[in-house]
């Protein structure tokens, strides 16, 4: 099967245009005779399935939280990117199409990004029109701020609280489809597999997650809005429930991954403080704003603070390595996330860490207090500071935090073609779950930006090109095929119970995350992802055999629910070290040890690598084909990044 | 009229009407209050007496006087109402409860503190209303100016312990009522604005200590002083 | 390091909504006094399951106190004893060592228990369906900056909007009243010139379908700002209550 991204010819701004004229139409009178499954009610589903239901369709939308408006977008903090140049500093659609680009260092479409951009002042009108209270100037108008080193202010937010924000609105926009009767919920449901018939995606297989029964659900296209995979690491900034089984279900039915292996580390999150840790905390971005990255010159020191036997204040300036501004000197602390992350993991490498586990550095506020005043710094981070007082006891107007990278986004997802379809006809992925925008290393305030961008305003006019050629008889959930699919289901369910085994679903969670952490995580090599593979392997052979799931499928299960999501990265997990593998440059996020400048820093190898990898399941147990689809750039010109 | 009955019906509509009926009865308060401490003009109950067969006597106040007793029957109506609502909306109660680190006694208290005002309310009525009003039972005597001598009735009351006690324990449970009942009526009927709310608040904290203290003053003075 | 703390955890265990709950009495060792809350009934439940004893259910997801989805009424209060916080941000270090913890579900009849810890809170959606949204369909938008709003009106919108949906309101309150949570909305539209359109029709239904859910009165203690994680103001309710008697005299 080859590739084909369907990218619209002509110039760049005026793809999306054309392509928008050139889709096929549903006749408003046929809409309602067509049934859309979306799975995920995050940003892009929401989005899209509060969209789909105002133009008519028919609308069945899933999700394993209780509530439409708990979806881990929720969790965004710093806001959302727009060309509106309303701070008249010199924005344009095109300069953020070019940010984008250049930030995923190149691992992206050109017209895909392009589009992104150019939706992206329709999404914040269309936010403000909801209600959402963006942050306000005293004249009334919206606020915005530069966000993530970008050089130009373009960030809307609403405190530290944007991704809530955005997603409340998009949830409200799909209560009132649900209102209107074009919108079914399905909460505590999760989809557990996607059923093709005569090569379409027809519906999916669900587990009602309070009774346990399995069930079909028919539709004519399905839509998976499923959000990210970084829960293979275990501990990540991602809400606990988020998974990566329905992107996974699907590539196993056909739909080719993109990018698996493509993840974004976080610079500034709460540092790991034991065993029993769950979860990792983000602080947003912002705070690098003012904050200055240091670490003590010397291990000694380093030590003697581990030791308790001196304090973070009482090292004195000389003995204080500003290693970011040191070796940035014009980024300095706002270098991008990948390159503060990797920076931080090598000073902690070289046994200069600080805090309990050595696995952490200092984010010293001191000189902007002293040049801005408690009360400045309070107004613009008291919440965070606060934030960061509860969960580690430390105050940071006194003593400076500490910080440690975490893994925060996967750039990668199921591959999709413009229209943001997957190579299974009629199954589509939108936000997060899909590989497409952001390349190699996503920029700050932008996940929300592509999340609305996908769900608002490009999927309603892409999926009607594909309706408009599909009959309207509905397929039957009597139908073989869901059958077939439902005792697979059922039979994974069973087996899972009855293994009965002597380790934890978390135990086993825990063990594979180690190993992604340490071989697949902010640096990588062609010998560890070698072990790691094998360790997989293993670890998955042991989990089937020695995992205890107890509880009966018939109530609510969350060990049985874990235990299906763990069983699925363990597959995922190999995936994206393979995909680590093949790609023998460092580009954004990922960085191959071999493959670096003199100086140590990422060497992008666009000769040979200038692809977006596609990979083909081919069943249980068989290497996975790898299909590139090589990338074009007419617009921008390649270069390194440079932060220096 | 059905959006009335709509509007009524509803848990807000409800408590409108708790609001509405709770603040004329605050209004009624002092009133009562300004008129009962004629008791105190040591005329030996001559402007007391006159006060009351003015109360129970002019068109006006009589009007108004049913009006009152319509809101006291209405606001108890109501409470019960909601305590029946509220009961229902939690079937099944906590093991343990911390609610004093959220909410004061008083504003959890509502409902037992405004059946003990009911009952204190009916002794009270039982008291002197109905002597004067119906009879019952009390030979009054006549003052200088020919009315009726309730001021000597009201005296004689407040010689027995019981009932100074009894009156003290009602007019308690109407300053915490009124603690929680008077910035709480203008909450329900929407007035909270940042500048006046605190002044409502200090205003209602006033009124429930000077009001309930100032009725106490007359049981207690002419227990102690007057024989 | 900060020495290791023992705790007795008294939790409500039901099975499903069916069956009938009672407490049951745990007891947990050498925890840290920097575990979360939750990090704690982790460590409780991987001993239950080590002695093949279904684990102890309870809602949670981001752990970072915004989703809303935790919701544990802890030695009598929502989300325990500490202010302005979720479940998920409260930490060990703020119980005694030899501390016995108390732990509830969420008690209102609008909110029927689903299994141990977890409830049914659907309610609050349907509130939100009922009129919790401003009617702009898709592409539908003028410029954002088309429509300028008082920064102090932003701001107080931003106040009410911040509302998690986690239901302590409800759970605190001695009514089991959803008027915060329903008033935070009907606050946060009514404050922005989008929601002036549908203001009235907009508290009328969601009053309405709040008092349709079975849910209490408000007596007004102030027992639900008093607890809510997001400090949500009482006075939006007093807005709330505003918007619908105008609505209620006007329409």
């Amino acid at each position: 099967m080859s590739l084909d991204s369907k990218i619209p010819d002509g110039p760049l701004a005026e793809k999306w245009t054309k392509h928008k004229f050139n889709l096929k139409l549903v006749n408003p009178a046929n809409k309602r005779k067509y049934d859309i499954i979306v799975v995920g009610t995050g940003l892009a589903g929401a989005s899209a399935a509060a969209s789909f239901g105002e133009l008519g369709y028919n609308v069945k939308a899933f999700l394993y939280q209780d509530s439409a408006r708990r979806a881990h977008s929720i969790a965004a903090q710093g806001g959302i990117n727009a060309a509106k140049n309303y701070t008249n500093d010199g924005d344009s659609v095109f300069r953020l199409f070019y940010d984008t680009i250049k930030g995923g260092d190149y691992r992206s479409r050109e017209a895909n990004v392009y589009r992104l951009a150019e939706v992206s002042n329709n999404i914040i009108d269309q936010c403000v029109a909801q209600g959402v209270p963006f942050a306000r100037e005293y004249g009334g108008l919206l606020d915005n701020r530069s966000f993530g080193g970008a050089q130009v202010s373009r960030t809307f937010y609403a405190r530290g609280q944007t991704g809530q924000q955005l997603l409340l609105g998009a949830y409200s926009a799909l209560s009132r489809q649900v209102a209107a009767g074009k919108v079914t919920l399905f909460p505590r449901t999760e989809m557990l597999d996607v059923v093709l018939v005569d090569g379409k995606a027809r519906g999916i297989v669900t587990r009602n997650m309070i009774t346990g029964k399995v069930e079909s659900h028919s539709a004519h296209v399905v839509v998976l809005a499923t959000g990210g995979y970084g829960n293979v690491f275990f501990l990540s900034t991602m809400a606990m429930g988020c998974n990566g089984s329905a992107v996974w279900r699907a590539h196993k039915k056909g739909a080719f991954f993109g990018n698996p292996s493509f993840t974004q580390i976080h610079p500034t999150c709460i540092p790991v403080h034991g065993d029993q840790q769950s979860k990792l905390t983000l602080m947003s971005e912002s705070l690098r704003n003012d904050g200055r990255v240091w670490v003590p010159k010397t291990k000694e020191i380093a030590e003697k603070l581990k030791a308790g036997e001196m304090k973070p204040t009482e090292i004195p300036e000389e003995d204080r390595d500003y290693y970011l501004e040191r070796i940035y000197p014009s980024f300095g602390n706002l270098v991008p996330r990948d390159v503060a992350s990797r920076n931080a993991k090598n000073v902690c490498d070289e046994g200069r860490g600080v805090g309990e586990t050595g696995l952490a550095v200092f984010l010293d506020f001191r000189d902007a207090i002293d040049r801005d005043g408690v009360d400045v710094i309070k107004a613009k981070y008291g919440n965070l500071f606060q934030m960061y007082e509860k969960i580690v006891d430390d105050n940071p107007y006194e003593t400076p935090m500490m910080i440690y990278p975490a893994i925060h986004y996967t750039m990668g997802g199921l591959w999709v073609d413009y229209n943001l379809m997957t190579t299974i006809p009629g199954l589509y992925a939108t936000g997060e779950c899909n590989f497409s925008d952001h390349g190699a290393n996503r920029l700050g305030a932008s996940a929300l930006m592509q999340g609305l961008a996908d769900g608002y305003f490009v999927i309603p006019y892409t999926i009607g090109d594909y309706l408009a050629d599909m009959p309207y008889d509905k397929v039957s959930t009597e139908h073989p095929e869901f059958q077939k699919a439902e005792k697979e289901v059922k039979e994974r369910i069973d087996k899972l119970l009855n293994i009965n085994g002597s380790k934890t679903v978390d135990q086993f969670h825990k063990q594979l995350g180690h190993i992604m952490w340490e071989k697949c995580g902010m640096s990588r090599n062609a010998q560890g992802l070698k072990e790691a593979i094998e360790e997989i392997q293993k670890l998955r052979e042991e989990y089937w055999k020695d995992v205890k799931v107890l509880g009966v499928n018939e109530e609510l299960n969350m060990t049985l629910e874990k235990a299906l999501r763990v069983a699925d990265f363990m597959e995922l997990a190999e995936l994206m070290v393979n995909d680590a593998l093949d790609r023998k440059e460092s580009c954004g996020g990922h960085f191959r040890e071999e493959s670096k400048t003199p100086e140590g820093e990422a060497k992008r190898d666009d000769k040979n690598f200038a692809y977006v990898s596609a990979w083909e399941y081919q069943g249980e147990g068989k290497p996975e084909v790898l299909h590139k689809e090589e990338l074009v750039f007419e617009n921008v010109k390649l270069t390194q990044r440079s932060y220096k | 009229m059905s959006w009335i009955t709509d509007t009524l019906g509803s848990s807000i509509g409800k408590k409108l009407l708790m609001s509405l009926t709770g603040l004329f009865l605050i209004l009624f308060l002092v009133i009562h209050l300004i008129g009962n401490l004629s008791i105190f003009s040591g005329d030996g109950g001559l402007a007391f007496n006159s006060y009351a067969v003015f109360m129970t006597s002019f068109p006006l106040i009589k009007a108004v006087s049913y009006l009152l007793y319509f809101s006291i029957l209405l606001h108890a109506f109501y409470a019960f109402m909601l305590w029946i609502l509220n009961r229902k909306a939690r079937p099944v109660r906590y093991a343990v409860e911390h609610a004093n680190q959220n909410s004061s006694w008083a504003s959890r208290s509502m409902t037992l503190l405004g059946s003990l005002i009911f009952i204190f309310l009916i002794m009270h009525l039982k008291d002197f209303w109905w002597q004067f009003k119906f009879g019952g039972g009390y030979e009054f005597e006549i003052d200088a100016n020919g009315n009726r001598d309730l001021y000597k009735l009201v005296i004689l009351q407040f010689q027995y312990t019981y009932v100074v006690i009894a009156y003290l324990i009602g007019l308690t449970a109407l300053a915490f009522h009124l603690w929680h009942g008077f910035q709480s009526a203008f909450q329900t009927l929407g007035l909270n604005h940042d500048r006046y709310t605190p002044a409502i608040r200090f205003l209602g904290i006033l009124y429930a200590v000077v009001v309930p203290l100032g009725f106490a003053s007359m049981p207690v003075y002419i227990y102690f002083f007057m024989k | 390091m900060e020495k290791e703390r023992t705790y007795t955890l008294k939790i409500w265990r039901q099975p499903n909504a069916n069956m009938k709950g009672a407490f049951k009495t745990y007891k947990v060792e050498d925890i840290s006094p920097g575990t979360s809350f939750l990090e704690m009934l982790d460590i409780l439940n991987d001993q239950l399951s080590e002695n093949g004893e279904d684990p102890v259910h309870f809602d949670h997801d981001c752990r970072e106190g915004i989703c809303g989805m935790c919701s544990l009424f802890i030695n009598g209060r929502p989300h325990g004893p500490d202010e302005e916080i979720t479940v998920c941000q409260l930490h060990m270090r703020v119980f005694k060592d030899g501390a016995k913890i108390t732990i509830e579900p969420w008690r209102a009849n609008a909110f029927p228990v689903i299994k141990d810890l977890v409830v049914d809170r659907s309610a609050f959606d349907r509130i939100v369906q009922a009129g919790g949204f401003i009617s702009v369909n898709t592409g539908a938008a003028v410029d954002a900056n088309a429509i300028p709003i008082q920064k102090v009106n932003a701001e107080l919108a931003m106040d009410a909007a911040a509302c998690i949906g986690c239901g302590a309101c409800v759970a605190v309150c001695k009514n089991a009243s959803a008027m915060l949570f329903t008033a935070a909305k009907v606050s946060q539209l009514a404050l922005l010139p989008q929601g002036d359109i549908e203001r009235k029709e907009r508290a009328m239904k969601m009053v309405a379908q709040m008092d349709a859910e079975g849910f209490g009165a408000c007596t007004n203690t102030g027992a639900c700002s008093a607890e809510c994680p997001k400090g949500i103001d009482l006075s939006v309710i007093a807005r709330m209550n505003r918007e619908y008697f105008t609505a209620k005299v006007t329409t």
